[in-house]
């Protein structure tokens, strides 16, 4: 069957099994060529395998939760939004949470996830106290700091090809209420954009939004948006009573046929004036649930369907701090040349981080949107060489369309992960249509 | 505190109505073979609705043993579904009558003989809810399974006549129809989408039902058109028919 990530491209024909127990997964597994694969919001082809791509949805169970040190063992198919759902009534939420609720504990694993906190928290990594994986002969292995130390570092960011997760304990961190203090901050440039960020390592959260149609002397011109956990005495009265309740939200659904045309270098930037305006108008303090902070998009279902047929790409890289400001510019200033405007362009400042192969490391991280046409992917070949020229390097669970000649030069912790992966046969019995691209 | 007895645990459509009652506060029996497979069930829904789960060893086709599994419960459950069920393949069906009466004492005889016993205790006691998911197949026989098909039929009459018996004593029996659904008994099968429900929408149903007192169900609104529509038409038109 035609499968893709979230962002709709590629579309690859896989053989897509579902199995339901540890026996049916292990025979799946020993056939080869095996991705494990959780609720398909990475973008590109990180979840997909020509011949052998494994649905975990049948593994989806909660199995503990230690209410004293906050840790829950679960299965990888288990989704965040219900861990969320199960857990922040009782005062408990994740210590790291990607963009959206809808990905699998497995996902975040192997793509080593971080969000608007990773300054102060790191990633999700230092909250897996271990992980049980199936492995390349079948065995099922735990590994933490303790055990197999080297399977659990590569696992932890090595996109699902050391095995397959099956079992996990993280731990959650206590709250007192759904909700966050957000201060938004205005931006004219992107070296202000910068300095805010400098300025703000104390905050728990921040992120900034970038118009990235500005050239100029507003290229980079942003809001920057903190946040801190608000405390049930200060939320809003008629939520006082039940201060861990979502309020409800009506969601939103786009059409299966939302014309590819509607999204415009015109309506783009109608969008990104507007909401620049709207931010800078109400930029005092405001309360935001923990919903709307966090997930801001999934409260519209299929959003990733107004990129028309054809899908989008994702582009994400993290710069050096040293380079940060050199590359930003560039890589702002080549699209804002290009007028493909990203609708959808976020920075984010990153903490130092030591890992085997995760994403993250200290700099600035920078994600823009594009829909696939001729014009976009020759921009993003172009951001691609910016990005390695200026030392930075690639987040594979948004990667759709990368060449293995820039994905080498970007990264030179390749030939340590092949050479593990060889050592443990893992590289044959493990692979992603994106790992055959990217040679790893 | 009201509880509720799951029969067939297995299927995906019982795990689903664990689910969706565990949510409204019910306590949850699930009874069915080699329970030790479903721990995993009872960790995740006590963690999800923070109710108490506990396990039964059942098997529907042991029919002897059925007095004696509803005496050992420590709960006599205020509502019961009984999701056992097993379809096999029309084609062994044909050829193995071993294979067709394994069909038939699973969907007929097996889960007629534990709701009878049930039902009887309900009657004593003068209320509960009995649930029997039975099938569109058993609305008319068609070729391609109708083994399975006739003994939802009868399971389907069953229901009826129990129903019919209990009304004035306070028990309310619900026949579930659920046209296809996405489970391990359709796996593999190529099923219209529009047509298909997930297990979730049928234990949405079965909860509406239960509150509701309802008496027969289909999960999706289109089938008891279909279903019209499949009963009316000519026997001499029907049996030229590839359905």
């Amino acid at each position: 069957m035609m499968l893709s990530g979230w962002g709709r491209y590629p579309r690859i024909d896989t053989k897509l099994s579902a199995p339901r127990n540890i026996e049916a997964l292990r025979k799946k597994v020993l056939k080869g060529y095996a991705i494990a694969r959780g609720n398909g919001r990475s973008y590109g082809d990180s979840a997909i395998s020509a011949q052998n791509t494994i649905h975990m949805k049948h593994f989806n169970r909660m199995l503990a939760f230690d209410t004293q040190h906050g840790q829950l063992v679960a299965e990888a198919g288990v989704l965040l939004a219900d861990i969320i759902s199960t857990f922040l009534p009782r005062g408990w939420f994740p210590f790291v949470t990607p963009g959206t609720k809808f990905v699998t504990l497995g996902g975040m694993i192997a793509a080593d996830v971080h969000g608007k906190n990773h300054h102060k928290d790191g990633s999700f990594a230092q909250y897996v106290d271990w992980i049980e994986i199936l492995t390349c002969e079948g065995e099922i292995q735990r590994c933490s700091l303790n055990e197999n130390l080297e399977l659990f570092e590569w696992t932890l960011g090595g996109m699902g090809l050391t095995g397959i997760v099956i079992r996990a304990a993280i731990r959650l961190r206590p709250i007192n209420s759904a909700w966050i203090k957000q201060s938004t901050l205005v931006a004219k440039n992107i070296s202000q954009t910068i300095e805010l960020f400098e300025q703000s390592h104390d905050a728990s959260y921040s992120v900034a939004w970038i118009d990235c149609l500005q050239h100029g002397k507003s290229l980079g011109r942003s809001l920057v948006m903190l946040g801190e956990h608000a405390e049930a005495e200060s939320i809003p009265l008629k939520h006082k009573k039940q201060p861990l309740q979502l309020p409800f939200k009506r969601k939103l659904r786009i059409p299966i046929k939302f014309p590819s045309w509607a999204l415009n270098s015109l309506s783009v930037r109608a969008f990104n004036a507007f909401y620049y305006w709207n931010g800078k108008r109400n930029h005092q303090k405001k309360l935001v649930d923990l919903d709307s902070y966090f997930f801001p998009l999934d409260t519209i279902i299929g959003w990733n369907k107004i990129y028309g047929r054809r899908g989008f790409a994702q582009f994400q890289c993290v710069l050096p701090i040293k380079n940060s400001n050199d590359g930003l510019r560039a890589l702002l200033s080549a699209t804002a040349n290009a007028g493909a405007g990203s609708f959808l362009a976020v920075l984010k400042r990153l903490g130092t981080q030591k890992s085997r192969f995760s994403f993250p490391m200290e700099g600035y991280t920078l994600a823009l949107d594009f829909p696939i046409n001729r014009k976009t992917l020759a921009l993003m070949e172009q951001l691609d060489r910016i990005t390695v020229q200026h030392g930075g390097h690639f987040y594979l669970a948004k990667d759709s369309r990368m060449s293995r000649e820039i994905f080498q030069k970007s990264e030179s912790r390749v030939s340590d992960y092949l050479s593990y992966r060889t050592d443990q046969v893992s590289s044959k019995v493990f692979e992603s249509a994106q790992s055959k691209r990217l040679g790893l | 505190m009201n509880n509720i007895l799951i029969l067939g645990a297995h299927s995906d459509i019982a795990i689903a109505v664990a689910h969706r009652f565990a949510e409204a506060g019910y306590q949850i029996q699930l009874a069915a073979r080699n329970i030790n497979n479903l721990a995993a069930d009872k960790s995740d829904i006590e963690l999800r609705h923070q109710v108490n789960v506990t396990l039964h060893e059942f098997d529907a086709l042991d029919t002897t043993s059925h007095s004696y599994f509803v005496e050992q419960l420590t709960i006599l459950p205020n509502i019961t579904v009984c999701a056992v069920g097993y379809m096999g393949v029309q084609a062994e069906n044909e050829r193995e009558i071993k294979e067709a009466s394994l069909v038939i004492r699973s969907n007929y005889e097996g889960p007629v003989s534990i709701l009878s016993v049930l039902a009887n205790c309900f009657e004593a006691r003068g209320c509960g809810c009995l649930v029997g998911i039975s099938s569109v197949a058993g609305e008319r026989g068609r070729a391609s399974n109708y083994v399975y098909g006739s003994a939802k039929a009868g399971f389907t009459a069953f229901l009826s006549g129990l129903r019919n018996r209990l009304a004035k004593k306070g028990v309310h029996v619900v026949t579930v129809l659920p046209g296809f659904v996405t489970t391990k008994m359709t796996e593999g099968m190529d099923l219209p989408k529009k047509l298909t429900a997930q297990p979730k929408e049928v234990a949405n149903a079965i909860f509406n039902a239960v509150q509701k007192k309802q008496n027969i169900i289909y999960t999706r609104p289109v089938w008891r058109f279909i279903m019209i529509i499949i009963r009316n038409i000519p026997e001499q038109i029907f049996k030229r028919l590839k359905l």
